[in-house]
């Protein structure tokens, strides 16, 4: 305990240098507006600016990618709750509650939630990260590839068991996302699948396009051409601060985001994008009044956007203790320090201790930072919806095509945001959910790598799933919650989302 | 007809193009999956998920209580990102969004020409000079340097 404050004390001596704070200042602006913009991930953003950050020296440059990685996760929350576009993948369960909220005349209190969730979620979780990173890493590391496989399918069903409507609809969507996942050169052979003769489709559909897609054009071709404007309360600015109910009501979700988010941010996988669709079917499962859930309950912003940031820091334990990047964003993160001659690994914090309590202290400065900076401009995006979506859709869509173009510099992403957007605009009049196919999209690649390892771990044989226990409890929790949704089916039993009046809380 | 049958037939012919496309491939063993194994696998499902919707769909909201209001700005969009889409590197960043929006403002949004084209020669290259320029995000420029 005392030798880790001393070494915070030295990550902080760092951290407030002024030319790391400016950094630190820098990186959660930038990350705050690519958290806003629509398609401009976090991890387009870091990608973008990776190169920028290789003039500066290592704990710099570090630092101000890390700023871009939390900022996005705070601004991405901006769009999905006041246009229903998530600026990022992370904030797509936001969009549910949150831009219902906005529908309700309640948009000021869900910033605010989702700004001081994040805010909270941030700061406990670099904490968590201070002091648990030796021992949670170590149980992330029993984690073989069956054990992958019965997570990431479990992740899977659970997402599809949570869902508002039909578990049919929400299964056959997730299965639509992981053939969609297959597009792409296969990792073990090298066969390409569903290329068609695209050389851009050998590293399979990109998550950003289809995201953006299916959720942000998706939206804007269902609700430019409406006969009547979508009635929208447009909040004053001193409606901002949350009543006392919402604050009570928020307090749990942002607790149980934090600890969600946390654990499931060290296993590898996008942990900020899953951590935020347990975190909301988790709160929804709990709450009393499940059917408020898709008409606004602060809980749906609460839980999501804590859990997001999160994960976060858990994604840094086993990319700064075991040189082991959890998802894309820490696998760019890691490229940017190895630029510089740093090897992330159990190594780093002895060889250069200045480096890593520096990022460390960096993050609860970054996180005030973003507390200060994006609560005070809540009242300023609020503001956004002053302005005829006439006029804001085409705008909207620029930034659409112009993310989704950034990310590879590819037309090909954009016209599979294209594609996408008219495939989400038919499923969503034909009453299907569009998240569990970019959850469906997001795990296929390692769902399919996990599985074929485990095969071949075992030569061919499938008692591997069975016989390590930890594979054993997923799988069994995930044929649990399939079979109770299909005992309900065939006793022609209301399940346990009709009999909730959970029916009608879609997305 | 009703909306969970059209929707559950879609899927089963869906899932027997996948099968079809995955035919190419080699499918591997039970025990040393190949890789046309997974996509053949989720396309099963997907043909019994589409199926069981198609069968269970006679009390789903008809196709006729569908409305179709948007659908005339839903089409013209898409055919804006379209263009945008074979206009990006012929024309240029600057020049295809300056279009882009122009169409979208003036033609589908009925705006006045000062408004329509202010605001997209602001937002276009704004937008360029944000990302192009400051940010140093490659964008394409066109033959005409837009």
């Amino acid at each position: 305990m005392t030798e880790t404050l001393q070494n915070l004390y030295v990550g902080f001596s760092v951290a407030l240098t002024p030319n790391v704070l400016i950094y630190a200042f820098v990186g959660c602006v930038i990350g705050t507006l690519v958290g806003v913009l629509p398609g401009v991930g976090p991890l387009a953003g870091i990608s973008l600016l990776l190169p920028v950050s290789f003039g500066l020296n290592a704990t710099s440059a570090i630092v101000l990618l890390a700023g871009i990685y939390y900022g996005a996760m705070y601004g991405g929350s901006t769009t999905s709750i006041l246009m229903r576009i998530p600026g990022e993948a992370a904030s797509v369960m936001t969009c549910i509650d949150g831009y219902a909220m906005t529908r309700n005349g309640r948009a000021g209190p869900a910033l605010a939630i989702a700004a001081v969730g994040s805010y909270v979620a941030g700061t406990i979780s670099v904490i968590a990260l201070m002091f648990l990173a030796p021992p949670l890493a170590s149980f992330a590391l029993r984690f073989g590839p069956p054990e992958y496989f019965a997570l990431l399918l479990l992740g899977l069903l659970a997402l599809a068991y949570m869902s508002g409507g039909s578990m049919l609809k929400a299964l056959a969507m997730a299965v639509l996302g992981l053939l969609f996942g297959m597009v792409g050169i296969d990792p073990m052979t090298g066969f390409s699948r569903f290329s068609f003769g695209l050389v851009e489709l050998g590293d399979g559909l990109g998550v950003v396009p289809v995201a953006v897609g299916l959720f942000g054009l998706s939206e804007i071709l269902l609700t430019a051409g409406q006969a009547t404007a979508p009635e929208v309360t447009k909040p004053r600015l001193r409606e901002l601060l949350p009543s006392r109910q919402e604050w009570r009501a928020s307090l749990w979700p942002i607790g149980r985001g934090t600890a969600l988010g946390f654990v499931i941010g060290i296993i590898p996988g996008s942990a900020h994008i899953i951590s935020s669709f347990v975190s909301y079917a988790l709160e929804r499962r709990l709450s009393r009044q499940p059917h408020r859930f898709g008409q606004g309950a602060i809980e749906g912003v609460a839980g999501p956007e804590s859990a997001n940031n999160s994960a976060t820091s858990g994604a840094f334990v086993p990319m700064l203790a075991l040189g082991v990047p959890s998802g894309p964003i820490p696998a760019v993160m890691m490229a940017a320090m190895m630029v510089h001659g740093i090897s992330p690994g159990p190594l780093l914090i002895s060889q250069q201790p200045e480096l890593f309590w520096g990022f460390i202290a960096s993050m609860y400065v970054g996180n005030v930072v973003l507390l200060i900076l994006n609560l005070p401009l809540v009242g300023i995006f609020v503001n956004l919806l002053r302005i005829p979506y006439p006029l804001l859709y085409p705008g909207i869509l620029m930034f659409c095509v112009l993310g989704v173009y950034a990310v590879n510099g590819s037309v090909v992403d954009v016209g599979i945001m294209t594609l996408m957007g008219g495939l989400g605009y038919l499923l969503r009049k034909f009453d299907f959910e569009t998240a569990p196919v970019v959850l469906g999209l997001v795990l296929a690649p390692m769902i399919e790598m996990s599985f074929r390892q485990s095969l071949s771990m075992s030569s061919g044989n499938y008692s591997i799933f069975m016989t390590r226990p930890i594979a054993l409890v997923l799988l069994m929790v995930g044929i649990a919650l399939l079979l109770s949704s299909i005992l309900a089916f065939v006793m022609r039993k209301a399940d346990w989302r009709q009999r909730l009046g959970f029916a009608g809380a879609k997305q | 007809m009703t909306t969970d049958r059209i929707s559950g037939g879609v899927l089963v012919i869906l899932s027997l193009l996948v099968v079809w496309q995955s035919s190419a491939l080699p499918l591997g063993t039970f025990r040393q999956p190949g890789p046309a194994y997974i996509p053949i696998l989720l396309a099963l499902l997907l043909l019994i998920f589409g199926a069981f919707l198609a069968g269970t769909g006679g009390r789903a909201p008809k196709l006729s209580s569908i409305r179709w209001t948007e659908l005339r700005h839903a089409v013209a969009i898409l055919a804006a990102c379209v263009f945008a889409v074979f206009g990006m590197e012929r024309l240029g960043y600057r020049l295809t969004l300056m279009l882009v929006l122009s169409f979208l403002l003036r033609t589908v949004e009925r705006r006045g020409w000062l408004l329509t084209s202010s605001l997209a020669f602001f937002l276009a290259f704004g937008s360029f000079y944000l990302f192009y320029t400051l940010l140093r995000v490659p964008l394409p420029q066109g033959p005409l340097g837009f």
